[in-house]
């Protein structure tokens, strides 16, 4: 779909997938699904969300093709119980650079299997995958949301509700003082039957709306400045009222709040945006992610929107980004100011242990891929054992200089 | 009511999109194509999809005996849907089996499979909707396509013809002409955005078609007024251009 935020998707020659749109099995028994890669998890809810299944683990939007989710090892908001997406993935066929094609599994040519999950597409084509789909009573989620109204009470929730599937907190960025950190906390559980309003209980399995609003224009690109951002936040957390609440939502608005706009991104402005998406083991994640915010407000940046999660564990995997700890999201708009102000955030994400998912990325130095990822060398050098010219390359991985 | 649909040619995308559209409302789907490998994940995903009943049968244009096919099938079709294309080297003239080729698959095959499918409707007295997929291409002859649109001119005039002569029997012809499509048979080929058509916008116009009861269909309006000027250009103008 070419939905990365950074440059992973973009090179001079692209293999468009998208005609590669076929499902080819389901048993419904296991729930393993059968799908060539470039079927979307919008098309796969579309099918299987009215026969009762959901998507193992789904990103904040539907538009991502099944072997993208597989190379960008994407992860959900329930990560902490349920893994990122190649934790459910029994085995795909991969087109390789010397014209094979393999079927990789954890049994089955397991080092390459190994390598492509959240291997950015280097390793080769995805041609299909099979994966095992959730059980799901209703389309709808228990929702508890709870306010939290600093960063110690966020981290906290976030900790202490880890036994609701789907967890997730969106910072409020811009508040100081006694409220630096303070956050909307939301939990969801796939909802019974019974815990369905009378009106939902009509059509429990009912799909989200195919049809989207376009985002009519660019804006200008200081709609989205420290004011605006900080008065949106502030609007935004007082919405909710203190305390906790419940209630039922479908899936659309609670995973996928942003799809509903079609080209939300263009209230960035002409320049755009980018998504700096960092993870911090817990060890020192408090001071870290207080770091982190400080230098946010210190150097007056504002992110639109930010979210913390927590990561469950996740052995170390070639380029595969999760690991046991927080992470942390921000979205900036594009300015001269911010690469300097990324540089720095890198180096304390760096200094907590902690690194950046590629798949967000645009513009990290090749030096500090290898320093915070502890087997990135190793996927380089098994790369070029495969691959020795690169055939499969992108601009972030010619920046990351992976195949020099 | 529920309908049987024969896709001839369904591994085109063209016949893949309708397959599609034709499988949401409930309809049978009879797909052929040169290989039943090749049109196995195409079955799969429509009996997936849509849960419909869907065979597929093997059939290749250049090879295969039409009357053979229809046997072949479970019943005779409510609706037909002719896709098989084949582009070819637009210049191949002193390459004979190429020429032979574009031939057969865009006209000779296609006539002898229609006029056994008429002749099998008109002896059981059934009454079908026929569509033929043909091309913008063969409304007027030029340089860099002639071969395919002198095949596609000939089954144009053809679905004309068939459109006249299935009137009294019941019978209805659809004559799509789509202009460019992006798909496999033109991948790779520098095309003009809002002249170019997607599988989908071509399937959801003869499914209309089908429906209302169209003759002649082109897909995107602009291109019967393009090609309502390419054929009027004067000759001693047109055989100087570079078209």
């Amino acid at each position: 779909m070419g939905r990365c935020y950074g440059d992973s998707a973009l090179s001079a020659h692209i293999v468009d997938a998208r005609s590669l749109n076929h499902f080819l099995d389901f048993d419904s028994s296991s729930g393993l699904l059968t799908v060539e890669s470039g079927v979307t998890f919008d098309e796969i809810l579309q099918v299987f969300v009215p026969r009762g299944w959901f998507l193992p683990v789904t990103p904040g939007t539907r538009f991502v093709t099944a072997g993208g989710a597989l190379a960008s090892d994407v992860h959900g908001k329930n990560h902490h119980v349920d893994g990122s997406f190649s934790d459910h993935v029994l085995w795909f066929d991969l087109f390789t650079a010397s014209g094979q094609k393999l079927r990789c599994s954890r049994t089955e040519n397991a080092d390459l299997f190994h390598l492509s999950l959240g291997g950015m597409g280097l390793t080769g084509i995805v041609l299909a995958l099979a994966f095992y789909m959730k059980p799901i009573e209703t389309a709808y989620i228990r929702q508890h949301t709870v306010r939290c109204e600093n960063l110690d009470e966020t981290m906290a929730g976030l900790e202490s509700y880890g036994n609701w599937t789907n967890s997730v907190a969106w910072l409020d960025c811009m508040a100081g003082g006694k409220a630096f950190g303070r956050s909307i906390l939301m939990l969801g559980e796939s909802a019974k039957l019974q815990e369905l309003s009378p009106k939902q209980a009509l059509n429990p399995l009912k799909i989200h709306s195919t049809k989207g609003i376009p985002f009519p224009i660019d804006m200008p690109s200081f709609t989205l400045n420290r004011f605006t951002v900080q008065a949106f936040n502030r609007v935004y957390f007082n919405k909710h009222p203190k305390g906790s609440q419940d209630s039922v939502v479908h899936y659309e608005p609670f995973y996928y709040p942003l799809d509903k706009v079609l080209g939300w991104n263009r209230i960035y402005g002409k320049r755009g945006f980018t998504q700096y998406q960092l993870v911090v083991p817990h060890q020192d994640a408090r001071k870290g992610l207080q770091e982190v915010l400080e230098l946010l407000a210190k150097r007056r940046m504002s992110s639109f929107l930010t979210v913390l999660k927590i990561f469950g564990e996740q052995p170390e995997n070639y380029l595969r980004f999760p690991k046991a700890g927080f992470t942390l999201t921000l979205d900036f708009g594009i300015a001269d100011s911010l690469w300097p102000f990324l540089n720095e955030l890198d180096q304390v994400v760096e200094q907590y242990g902690g690194r950046l998912y590629l798949t967000k990325d645009v513009r990290m130095s090749a030096d500090f891929l290898r320093r915070t990822y502890p087997m990135a060398q190793e996927f380089i050098d098994k790369l070029k054992e495969m691959d020795p010219v690169g055939t499969f390359r992108s601009l972030q991985s010619e920046r990351l200089s992976i195949h020099a | 009511m529920k309908k049987n649909i024969l896709l001839v040619g369904a591994n085109s995308d063209v016949a893949q999109a309708i397959a599609k559209l034709r499988a949401e409302n409930g309809h049978a789907l009879w797909l052929t194509g040169r290989s039943l490998e090749a049109l196995q994940p195409i079955v799969a995903d429509l009996k997936l999809r849509y849960e419909v009943e869907v065979s597929a049968f093997v059939y290749d244009a250049e090879t295969s005996n039409p009357e053979a096919l229809i046997l072949a099938l479970p019943g005779l079709p409510d609706e037909v849907h002719l896709a098989m294309g084949y582009l070819g080297n637009p210049i191949c003239i002193e390459d004979a089996a190429e020429t032979t080729r574009i031939m057969t698959v865009n006209f000779t095959a296609a006539v002898l499979l229609m006029n056994a499918l008429v002749r099998s409707l008109i002896q059981e007295k059934r009454n079908a909707v026929l569509v033929g997929i043909s091309s913008v291409a063969g409304d007027r002859g030029r340089k860099s396509n002639f071969l395919y649109g002198a095949a596609k001119a000939g089954f144009s005039t053809y679905l004309d013809g068939l459109r006249n002569f299935g009137y009294a029997h019941g019978i209805h012809v659809v004559t799509v002409k789509p202009g460019f499509i992006r798909s496999k048979m033109t991948a790779g080929l520098p095309l003009p955005g809002p002249l170019t058509a997607t599988p989908q916008q071509v399937a959801k116009a003869i499914v209309k078609a089908v429906r209302k009861r169209k003759g002649r269909v082109y897909v995107l309006p602009i291109w019967e007024l393009i090609m309502l000027i390419v054929r009027n250009i004067p000759d001693f103008v047109f055989k100087k251009m570079n078209l």
